[in-house]
């Protein structure tokens, strides 16, 4: 290496007339390219992601993990950044998930992928909006749209201010608590836009459905709720 | 559409306005530049993988050497990537101890990242190992998009250098550029953007799935993995694969709006500066602003269409008693919203990234057309890592060609002729890309074996078969998703569309370098038509729209444009 820097140091500038341009051929190159192959793999394939998770776990372990939340007994209940189902009238719900056959299946993340002129996908948010209307008899004004659209991801953690605060008479209800008390919790945990700028205002809903628990107590039977269509065993 | 949204995108078109000369400064320091910077950090590791790779680094190719090491190199990469996606099963970093990739798939997804397209005919979290996302998949991230800012330098030489009389008609050493563009772009700004990233909630693990017991007593499976890693370099090299099946939907890979913006302005940061880096090569920094400002316009008149036609309902659900305020919700993640969605899929469609925060399949039909018809402009609109910058370029001598024409004298680029062979050539590339789209979609289209695997009836899916070959032929790698492309027609004719539409468009393009590299400049005289004004970007701009618009008309008219009226009319199918 040091051989290099004493080189480069001793060429003044200009530089000497640099060699001939190589002639092409298959040869010429095939060398160069297996060994840039194996180098950049190892380099980029290899050393930067484990030079980067080595880092990350050091300097960000939680997220780096995952993001995974815990309850007040300190049990894991999911990552803050997934949707999960919630179908227990006592919960706030996430939006409709079309990943995996039950929804909510990280090992399946997607959309409907369903177009604008879809019978398929008017068929499903029909049925959505009169299940949404059964459930939430009290609720004001008609259902904000994303409630009955799945997101890209289908593990889409958050709903919008109104979202939530649409299915709150039910919550209230189940919960047998004053509407105001719930909507306090609500209110504490909608996130403002990044840099008061970017994305729209939010609300987490496991992070809601776990500072309701904390706030206002467990609901009574939790997995008790009028089931949803199709839920996982 | 809300104030908020305008805003959102108007900061998004500044940030870039600012990155693009000092970014672009740094780019022409480390490719052009006597002194590179960082030369006690980054220099000895740039020297060292000379040696390694046995690079005479000051031996420069001409056109068919440059052509030769970029094509033997890109060749290996995909028996490679093959090879590991067969053995991943017997590999390490495996611990979900998933089987090997069936042959047609290992074979798409191989082609898929040499060429810097990124289609992923498959779903990350249930088909690829760690080891395959790092070393089979990621390292194409890297290596794919420095092939990418090579050729654009190599052509960027042949029109800017003057060797005169005698002189060496050669357009750099292929393996420097690729060194260079690791070592002192790709490289250190991938290690500063992971961790950002992961300080922002996205993860970066080796270990297993997390199984775990939700609050209503469910089990879900996490899926975690080397995410962070893979996502700065997915962006930065106008990649677009994602970890997961969702993309930059899924809350692991995109979890708070500034993410996105951060990955936004990541996708469009190298293609924009390399316009700065262009016009200092051309010794008149207004070369390169000018096409950048035809970039600019088309990419604002996108976005801003998008944005608008992705406020209103989603018309499969108008008639719903709904509140459509939110506007097209199908398919888009509550965090980023219409505008956040629509600026992405601008963004994303423009260049050749591909990523998507948001399901372009459930867009409205004029909302989906915006990314379709950003491919098939060709992949310019700022473009992919390099590859926006030489199509840009054949744009520029196509445009120049028919100034010359209309005012009757030769035409000439930067002082140097344009002649039959470069028109030529220039033709062969833009005609390779809509054979490619058009003889293929028509194919699937009119057989079982295609049509089996549309997601969508009626006009739409034929929007999604166009799609998929614009989408594979251009290197985006977006897609229509709803499409179910992993089976082997699908596979098969896929690879082949990527394979083509990566090199039989790159070769065509040394070959120009390589012929103007040689000519005499000619003096400015006061018939010249000056290329580095507002009067050629419009030339410049209508020239991309008109050859876009003759070409894939008739087919967009069958399929978004049908969709459309049929939307009006309340029809589904």
């Amino acid at each position: 290496m040091r051989k290099v820097i004493e080189l480069r140091r001793a060429t003044p500038l200009p530089l000497p007339a640099p060699p001939p341009p190589a002639a092409p051929g298959l040869r010429e190159h095939l060398v160069p390219a297996v060994r840039a192959t194996i180098v950049t793999l190892v380099l980029t394939g290899l050393a930067y992601p484990l030079l980067v998770t080595g880092l990350a776990q050091l300097l960000f372990p939680h997220h780096a993990r995952g993001s995974l939340a815990v309850d007040d007994k300190g049990a894991v209940v999911g990552s803050e950044l997934l949707a999960q189902r919630f179908a227990s009238p006592a919960y706030f719900q996430p939006r409709p998930s079309a990943a995996g056959e039950q929804g909510y299946d990280p090992l399946a993340s997607g959309g409907s992928n369903l177009g604008p002129t879809s019978k398929k996908l008017r068929d499903r948010a029909t049925a959505e909006v009169e299940r949404l209307r059964r459930e939430n008899p009290d609720a004001a004004g008609p259902v904000p749209v994303e409630l009955v659209t799945t997101s890209g991801s289908g593990l889409d953690p958050h709903l919008s201010p109104a979202a939530a605060l649409w299915q709150l008479p039910r919550v209230a209800k189940a919960r047998q608590v004053p509407e105001a008390r719930v909507r306090a919790v609500v209110e504490d945990a909608v996130e403002a836009r990044d840099l008061g700028l970017l994305g729209e205002p939010r609300v987490n809903v496991l992070l809601l459905n776990l500072a309701l628990d904390r706030r206002l107590g467990a609901p009574a039977s939790p997995a008790a709720g009028p089931p949803a269509a199709g839920r996982p065993e | 559409m809300t104030e908020n949204g305008w805003l959102q995108i108007g900061l998004f078109a500044l940030v870039v306005l600012a990155v693009t000369k000092p970014f672009g400064l740094y780019l022409h320091r480390v490719f052009e530049g006597e002194r590179r910077p960082l030369p006690r950090v980054l220099g000895p590791l740039e020297r060292a993988l000379y040696r390694l790779c046995g690079v005479e680094p000051r031996r420069e190719h001409d056109w068919k050497g440059y052509a030769f090491a970029m094509l033997i190199f890109s060749g290996l990469g995909v028996v490679v990537t093959y090879a590991i996606q067969r053995l991943q099963h017997v590999l390490p970093l495996n611990p979900q101890g998933l089987g090997p990739v069936a042959p047609d798939l290992a074979f798409n997804t191989a082609a898929s990242f040499a060429t810097n397209t990124n289609w992923q005919n498959y779903g990350g979290e249930t088909t690829m190992s760690d080891l395959t996302q790092m070393a089979g998949l990621a390292w194409h991230n890297f290596t794919s998009a420095a092939v990418g800012i090579g050729v654009a330098l190599a052509l960027a030489r042949g029109l800017t250098r003057h060797p005169g009389p005698g002189g060496a008609r050669t357009l750099g050493n292929f393996w420097v550029d690729l060194v260079r563009s690791i070592v002192y772009v790709l490289l250190p700004a991938s290690v500063v953007v992971a961790l950002v990233l992961v300080a922002l909630g996205v993860p970066q693990t080796l270990s297993a799935y997390r199984e775990l017991t939700t609050l209503e007593g469910l089990k879900q499976v996490v899926a975690l993995g080397p995410v962070a890693s893979q996502e700065a370099i997915k962006e930065l090299g106008t990649n677009g694969g994602g970890f997961f099946n969702a993309n930059s939907a899924h809350p692991f890979e995109n979890p708070t709006p500034l993410t996105n913006f951060l990955e936004l302005v990541l996708i469009f940061s190298i293609p924009a500066a390399l316009t700065y880096t262009y016009g200092k090569m051309a010794r008149d920094t207004r070369q390169g602003w000018a096409v950048f400002a035809a970039m600019a316009v088309l990419f604002l008149a996108g976005v801003g269409i998008a944005y608008r036609a992705e406020a209103q309902a989603n018309p499969a659900l108008a008639g719903l008693a709904c509140d459509h305020r939110a506007g097209n919700l199908e398919g888009k993640e509550t965090r980023f919203g219409v505008a956040g969605s629509a600026l992405f899929a601008t963004v994303t469609t423009g260049t050749s990234c591909g990523a998507v925060n948001a399901m372009h399949d459930s867009f409205t039909p004029l909302g989906g057309l915006v990314p379709l018809l950003n491919i098939q402009l060709g992949e310019v609109i700022f473009g992919g890592v390099g590859a926006g910058l030489y199509a840009m370029l054949v744009m520029v001598i196509l445009t120049v060609f028919i100034a010359g024409l209309m005012v009757g004298r030769t035409p000439e680029y930067l002082g140097k002729k344009i002649e039959a062979r470069e028109m030529k050539l220039a033709m062969l590339y833009v005609l390779i890309f809509p054979l490619l789209v058009l003889v293929l979609s028509a194919w699937a289209a009119v057989a079982p074996y295609g049509a089996s695997s549309l997601g969508n009836a009626g006009p739409h899916g034929l929007s999604e078969i166009l799609y998929a070959y614009s989408s594979q032929a251009g290197n985006n790698g977006s897609a229509f998703a709803g499409l179910s492309g992993n089976t082997r027609f699908w596979n098969v004719t896929g690879a082949l569309d990527m394979l083509a539409g990566r090199f039989l468009m790159i070769v065509p393009v040394l070959a120009i370098a390589g012929s103007m590299v040689g000519k005499k400049v000619v003096p400015a005289g006061p018939g010249t038509f000056p290329t580095n004004g507002a009067t050629f970007t419009v030339l410049l701009i209508f020239v991309i729209l008109i050859v876009g618009a003759l070409t894939f008309f008739p087919a967009l008219s069958l399929g978004p444009v049908l969709e459309h009226f049929a939307a009006l009319h309340g029809r589904v199918f």
